[in-house]
């Protein structure tokens, strides 16, 4: 059974992947990349990471991928476009290091699951979450905030008509 | 069980994807698109292994590449916006600022 929902959530996964891609209309583009978007939540959901699969939604899908479709919708490109030239050096090299993956991942060293699970946590996800981000990594999430402030005043800056008029 | 070397392929996957994207569009805003598959792809092996060694440190590590991703959205997005200004165009090929 958790076979059956992780070959659904993996194929769409892929599929709507490789679709960002290989569409046109980056509209199409963001649309299919919010399918993704929520599929990896479902992927989340089975890996018993309820609280990462309601931010991946909500931040992904809901701040990010909104972002993506007012710049497209409004800089309102609508020209059909080729492909780069250098495309098929890089599907070659996309080819090459799928490969170099999948050999890679099906050596027998990595084909075991690992033995002897310790006993899951008793608290929530979401509990010891938090806990572990306000204790052990306390002072990254500072930083965190940091990097989000300079972030949010570059953009105002950058995204500005002229700056002198202020 | 599923072993964790499907959710290794399966990252590794949409990581080439998002690679490959880079290197063959044209369109600065897929680009950015295709980053965004590309740390998807590691979020994906960061739960896979939180999962597998029962160690919330890969969940946590996940919301810090949600706030780079959201910081490199938030500039990126601003800087093509200033380019289209400029050049009336966003793609990749006419932006040769630094190369004469």
């Amino acid at each position: 059974m958790s076979h059956l929902f992780f070959l659904y959530f993996a194929g769409v996964i892929v599929a709507t992947s490789i679709l960002v891609v290989a569409l046109r209309n980056p509209v199409y583009s963001a649309l299919s990349l919010l399918i993704m978007f929520f599929h990896v939540a479902g992927l989340y959901v089975t890996l018993h990471a309820e609280f990462l699969a309601a931010v991946q939604i909500i931040v992904y899908a809901g701040a990010i991928l909104v972002l993506y479709l007012f710049v497209v919708m409004l800089l309102n490109v609508k020209r059909d476009e080729r492909y780069h030239v250098q495309a098929p050096a890089a599907a070659f090299l996309g080819l090459v290091l799928l490969t170099e993956v999948v050999l890679l991942v099906s050596q027998r060293a990595y084909q075991t699951a690992p033995a002897g699970l310790p006993a899951a946590d008793q608290a929530g996800n979401t509990e010891t979450i938090g806990e572990v981000l306000y204790s052990t990594y306390l002072f990254p999430f500072e930083v965190a905030s940091l990097i989000l402030l300079v972030a949010m005043i570059g953009a105002i800056i950058l995204a500005k008509k002229n700056i002198d008029e202020c | 069980m599923i072993p964790v070397s499907y959710y290794l392929v399966l990252s590794a996957i949409v990581f080439l994807t998002g690679l490959v994207g880079v290197l063959v569009r044209r369109n600065i805003i897929v680009i950015l698109l295709s980053v965004e598959l590309m740390l998807n792809a590691t979020n994906i092996n960061f739960v896979a292994f939180s999962h597998y060694f029962n160690n919330v440190a890969g969940q946590v590590f996940v919301f810090f590449t949600l706030t780079v991703a959201a910081a490199e959205v938030a500039v990126g997005l601003a800087i093509i916006i200033a380019l289209y200004r400029s050049k009336s165009s966003i793609n990749v090929d006419e932006f040769q600022l630094l190369k004469w």
